[in-house]
């Protein structure tokens, strides 16, 4: 079963169906979606800032770690959860988004990120070794951080918009290359 | 009113907005990452008040390390937010969830630089004056946020 046929079955099942067609269930996530992301992304820029030195340079950063982490790691929860209900409501049109598949490439660019800023300069802030962690790596950390975040936002954003969507021809070859779109019909 | 909604709607920034198909969009993004910066100048401030998040800091530095973040993020979505408003005045007008946001939106922004100033400035404040501070200020933007979701929605 190609991942076409996958998403194309999960979107005709009963729950799928009734998710997508209801009157306030799909709003309501989406707006737990988003409300969940102003907590995450809130607190994300506030450490991130804290890196870069814009903010709270009187809190030591391994502080605004351990206090702010609890409520980023909690939203993120909030917003896998809600995010996965939203793309289970719309499965094969989200699937081939353009915008939908530039966030989730960025997601896990930004998940590289949280790893290797959590294995090899986090550990050195906690330690009190501000020797060790050179200011300009902290500040380049923050600073990709919050730009990948920023594009996470906007690709976000950007999958209610149809403009590339497969039923939309014709598009570019290119893009029906990028969103899997393999068109029947040219069109007039 | 109407007649002044109606005015907004015809001006030349939000009929550009309509004709154009990435203004509103974009403009829609801006806002967005505006809003998550808010909310956290915001909750640096509220959950320290609430005996949680960066509890160990003094209040008012706190309130003073967000202040800026705050008036630049709110910065932000005003002026994004205003051109998005002006692109459907109209629609706005008759928005249940539009008047929602605006009657927050003046109630949470006179709050905190009122009474939620004050309090952050206070040097021995009570625990539930703090408390109640933080709560009021929570709700109010979170009616901020409701609101603006759901105008979308109608």
């Amino acid at each position: 079963m190609s991942p076409l046929d996958f998403f194309g079955w999960l979107g005709d099942s009963d729950w799928s169906v009734a998710l997508h067609e209801s009157q306030y269930a799909y709003s309501i996530i989406e707006s737990i979606h988003v409300w969940a992301m102003a907590v995450f992304f809130g607190t994300v820029v506030m450490f991130d800032l804290r890196l870069i030195g814009w903010t709270l340079r009187k809190v030591p950063a391994s502080e605004v770690v351990t206090r702010l982490l609890p409520w980023t790691k909690g939203a993120f929860a909030v917003m896998v959860i809600t995010g996965t209900l939203l793309f289970f409501a719309i499965p094969l049109r989200s699937y081939q988004n353009i915008f939908f598949r530039t966030k989730m490439l960025l997601l896990l660019v930004a998940g590289l990120n949280v790893w290797l800023f959590h294995s090899r300069i986090y550990p050195k802030l906690v330690a009190g070794d501000v020797d060790g962690v050179r200011p300009a790596a902290a500040r380049a950390a923050g600073a990709l951080s919050l730009t990948l975040w920023i594009c996470i936002i906007f690709a976000g954003r950007m999958i209610a918009y149809n403009w590339f969507d497969c039923d939309r021809q014709p598009q570019l070859a290119i893009i029906n290359f990028l969103t899997s779109c393999f068109p029947t019909d040219e069109g007039p | 009113m109407l007649a002044l909604f109606q005015w907004c709607y015809q001006t030349a920034l939000g009929e550009g907005i309509r004709e154009s198909t990435w203004l509103f969009p974009v403009f829609e993004a801006f806002h967005l990452i505006g809003l998550g910066v808010t909310a956290g100048a915001v909750l640096l401030v509220d959950l320290r008040l609430l005996g949680v998040g960066l509890s160990k800091q003094p209040v008012a530095q706190l309130a003073s390390a967000a202040q800026p973040w705050l008036i630049g993020s709110l910065a932000l979505m005003f002026s994004t937010g205003i051109p998005l408003f002006l692109s459907e005045a109209t629609k706005c007008y008759y928005s249940f969830p539009f008047w929602v946001k605006m009657t927050s939106l003046l109630l949470a922004l006179l709050f905190a630089f009122t009474i939620r100033r004050r309090v952050a400035a206070m040097a021995l404040p009570r625990p539930l004056t703090e408390r109640a501070t933080a709560l009021t200020s929570l709700a109010l933007w979170f009616g901020v946020a409701w609101g603006g979701r759901w105008i979308g929605f109608s």
